[in-house]
């Protein structure tokens, strides 16, 4: 027994593992200081940003530091009925210094999201205000504009008191929490979000499916043919993957335009009328299209790498046996390809779906995708809250989609390369 | 039941892959039912080519091959009914042990209590029961092998062809699996085609070898015959070893001829390929027929100096300057009679004309 727990001592006498750690310090040190420069440049350029888009998108604590006397009158207010007069003054109070100070228009704006009409009374109340005479704020408020004796508009503004919510999460699969607290859907002429979501979804899925029934075989050929041929096709495939997306996406608008190109050349063949000329681009036909040529090289190199890998002699042992060929190539060749064809389409899948400037291009209003939307939200409307939920919703759906493939396959079946 | 001495007939077959050169020049060849034959030969030679066309996987560009009778160009390869052992095995990895063996009768939809029982028979036979189960990346290079030979072997094939095999295992793995294909062989009477570019391996396991070289058949014969009378210095050059004497043939009678060998000196032969005086010939000795310091009578006897002298535990080689050739290599069997095999020495060389056999000069 106490030999067994012994330790094992060196010919110095100290004991081994210690003399092995000691040994091997120098060597981690030297691996970690290898991997220091990666580890912060994904510290810096990844952990941080989307830590702090995690926080934005629940972050509301501006209306609250705005606000606080009249959140803090809030406090004893049930929302049933009017507030009492403590709140209107300290509300008053609030406003009075977030006028003085000039910022008060970013209020206007936030509470203008919460409930419409905000923007209106609250400008008005801020020229009606400086003739505001001390005590009674309640009456004089109220008098400013009817809208202000609506407990609607209090109990919107108590909404806002929380620093953090989940309410942009919620607007973003086109729910909202209403007045009663409880957590319902739009009406049915605003869910814009649900189909948008619905449609990156239908085309990153169409889109997978079209580069796979495209790179399959070229894939196969790429793997078979002699080395001077199979080296000119990797070329091909790769060229385009060499230009500019801008230049490719720009190129498919020249083809695909109702007097491009391919609409002539179907006119010239008679398909369709001169005077019939389909429309192809600005819609989902386009995105499509475009998208599915641009993510084609994602398919077909795992694919191309996994297929090399298999030997040719196992088609050919599968057909000595006396499979058909196509039972050698179902039961043989095409399990073997499996790591391959996961890793493309688990690529050409997460591309597609956060897929932004070819749709934004050539998609038109059918075919834009939830990406050009957090764009939008980014650039345009300046609610950048709304736009980081919605980017963690996207990311939320991949890593879930990760982590259902890799249920499914496994990730160590994956080969990229 | 009378075998058929042309179950496998090539007949006139040419291949060509490119128009321009012939890989396999007018092949005709017959494999009778039952028999191991082995296609030996260099790299190029178009052996593998010959097995590919017979397989199905290349087309013969002339000529026809018949299976048991009928032409199976226009067959393709799953309806012939041909096992084929692969180079590397070419065991389905994704699939068990069970279900590779599983395979050629699932396609041939063989019922599965059928299945099971040939699979457990063809296990048995390579020695591999209880490994059902395993997948081909768990198993040596030799269970692959063996597994490989039983898949080839589970539906009952006529013929089995096998390319080079055992060329990927270690050599002493590759001796013990040469005597058990060869037991397999045997005990089930199947036709084996067999390719191989090692020698050792062909005597060993073989009816009959084709020794194949610039796509056509040098010389197809028994083991025995193709060691002891090769009929040109490309089949001496290339089975065994042997020592080699340029010359020209001055006098030539039924089964002697004497050949005037560069150096001037005169040796008797065993005219193989040569029928008249004034031929070149290059004359082919087995290093084992060549004597030292012999009692015995014998038709040529040479003095030569001792160049090299490589020990090898049972036999010593040496390497001798002999009628001018210095390469010229002895097998010294390991006895106590043999110890003046010194380096510088002079001895006594003799052979019998008959083992001296005058061949083509190439």
């Amino acid at each position: 027994m106490s030999s067994e727990t012994q330790k094992i001592l060196t010919t110095d006498g100290i004991p081994l593992e210690e003399s092995l750690r000691k040994a091997e310090k120098k060597n981690k040190i030297k691996a970690f200081l290898l991997v220091c420069p990666l580890l912060l440049f994904l510290i810096i350029t990844y952990v941080f940003p989307i830590g702090d888009m995690l926080f934005r998108s629940v972050d509301d604590r501006m209306v609250t530091k705005m606000l606080p006397k009249t959140y803090k009158a809030m406090e004893q207010w049930d929302g049933k009925e009017l507030p009492p007069e403590e709140v209107f003054k300290g509300f008053y109070l609030d406003y009075k210094k977030l006028v003085e100070e000039k910022t008060f228009g970013k209020l206007a704006t936030q509470l203008n999201y919460e409930k419409n009409g905000f923007k209106s009374i609250l400008k008005k109340l801020k020229r009606k205000m400086k003739k505001f005479e001390e005590g009674n704020y309640k009456e004089q408020i109220m008098s400013v504009h009817k809208r202000w004796a609506n407990v609607e508009y209090w109990r919107a503004l108590k909404r806002r008191a929380p620093s953090y919510s989940y309410s942009k999460y919620l607007k973003g699969i086109d729910m909202y929490e209403n007045e009663d607290g409880q957590i319902v859907q739009v009406p049915e002429d605003r869910r814009v979000h649900k189909i948008l979501w619905m449609r990156t979804l239908e085309v990153a899925l169409f889109v997978t499916i079209f580069c796979f029934l495209m790179a399959y075989p070229i894939a196969h050929l790429l793997a078979t043919l002699p080395m001077k041929y199979s080296n000119l096709l990797m070329i091909c495939v790769l060229l385009p993957f060499w230009t500019s997306l801008l230049v490719r996406t720009a190129s498919w608008m020249i083809l695909l335009q109702q007097q491009g190109i391919v609409n002539d050349f179907f006119v010239w063949i008679g398909l369709v009328a001169d005077d019939n000329r389909p429309e192809m681009m600005y819609n989902k036909t386009g995105t499509y299209v475009a998208m599915t040529q641009i993510l084609l090289p994602f398919m077909v190199l795992p694919l191309y790498s996994v297929m090399k890998t298999i030997s040719p002699s196992l088609m050919r042992a599968g057909k000595s046996l006396g499979g058909t060929p196509f039972i050698a190539f179902w039961k043989i060749y095409f399990p073997l390809t499996i790591p391959g064809i996961g890793a493309g389409c688990l690529l050409v899948f997460i591309l597609a779906i956060g897929y932004y400037i070819t749709p934004a291009l050539v998609g038109g209003a059918s075919g834009t995708l939830i990406s050009n939307q957090i764009a939008f939200h980014m650039k345009s409307t300046l609610d950048w809250s709304f736009a980081s939920a919605m980017g963690l919703m996207l990311l939320t759906g991949v890593l879930a989609i990760y982590w259902v493939y890799n249920k499914l396959v496994g990730v160590d079946n994956i080969k990229l390369g | 039941m009378s075998k058929n001495s042309e179950f496998v007939k090539f007949d006139k077959v040419d291949k060509s892959y490119d128009g321009k050169v012939l890989v396999v020049k007018d092949l005709n060849l017959d494999i009778a039912e039952g028999e191991f034959i082995t296609m030996l030969g260099p790299s190029g030679s178009g052996k593998t080519t010959c097995l590919m066309m017979l397989a199905g996987f290349e087309t013969p560009t002339n000529g026809e091959i018949y299976l048991d009778s009928n032409p199976i160009s226009n067959i393709p390869p799953h309806k012939r009914g041909i096992g084929m052992v692969f180079q590397n095995y070419a065991l389905f990895p994704h699939m068990t042990v069970y279900e590779n063996l599983a395979f050629p009768l699932k396609v041939r939809k063989v019922s599965k209590d059928e299945t099971d029982k040939k699979v457990d028979k063809a296990l048995s036979m390579v020695s591999l029961s209880g490994f059902e189960n395993r997948m081909p990346g768990q198993l040596s290079g030799g269970q692959q092998q063996r597994v490989a030979v039983a898949r080839a072997l589970v539906f009952d094939p006529s013929v089995v062809l096998m390319d080079e095999p055992l060329g990927a295992l270690d050599k002493n793995l590759r001796e013990s699996m040469q005597y058990e294909i060869k037991h397999i062989h045997e005990s089930i009477g199947v036709t084996v085609v067999y390719v191989t570019h090692d020698q050792g391996e062909a005597l060993t396991m073989s009816n009959r070898i084709a020794v194949f070289n610039d796509g056509k058949v040098q010389q197809l014969s028994s083991p025995d015959k193709l060691y002891e009378e090769p009929v040109n210095s490309f089949v001496a050059e290339f089975i065994g070893e042997n020592n080699r004497f340029s010359g020209q043939v001055s006098d030539i009678s039924k089964d002697k001829c004497k050949v005037k060998l560069d150096d001037g000196s005169e040796i008797l032969a065993n005219p193989i390929a040569v029928k008249s005086s004034g031929e070149k010939t290059i004359v082919s000795l087995r290093p084992e027929r060549a004597l030292i310091n012999t009692k015995e009578k014998m038709e040529n006897n040479f003095k030569g100096k001792i160049e090299e002298v490589i020990y090898h535990g049972d036999h010593t080689r040496v390497r001798l300057n002999l009628l001018g050739n210095k390469d010229f290599i002895l097998k010294v069997p390991n006895s106590s009679a043999n110890m003046d095999i010194k380096l510088g020495n002079q001895i006594n060389v003799s052979w019998n004309s008959f083992d001296a056999r005058a061949l083509d000069p190439k």
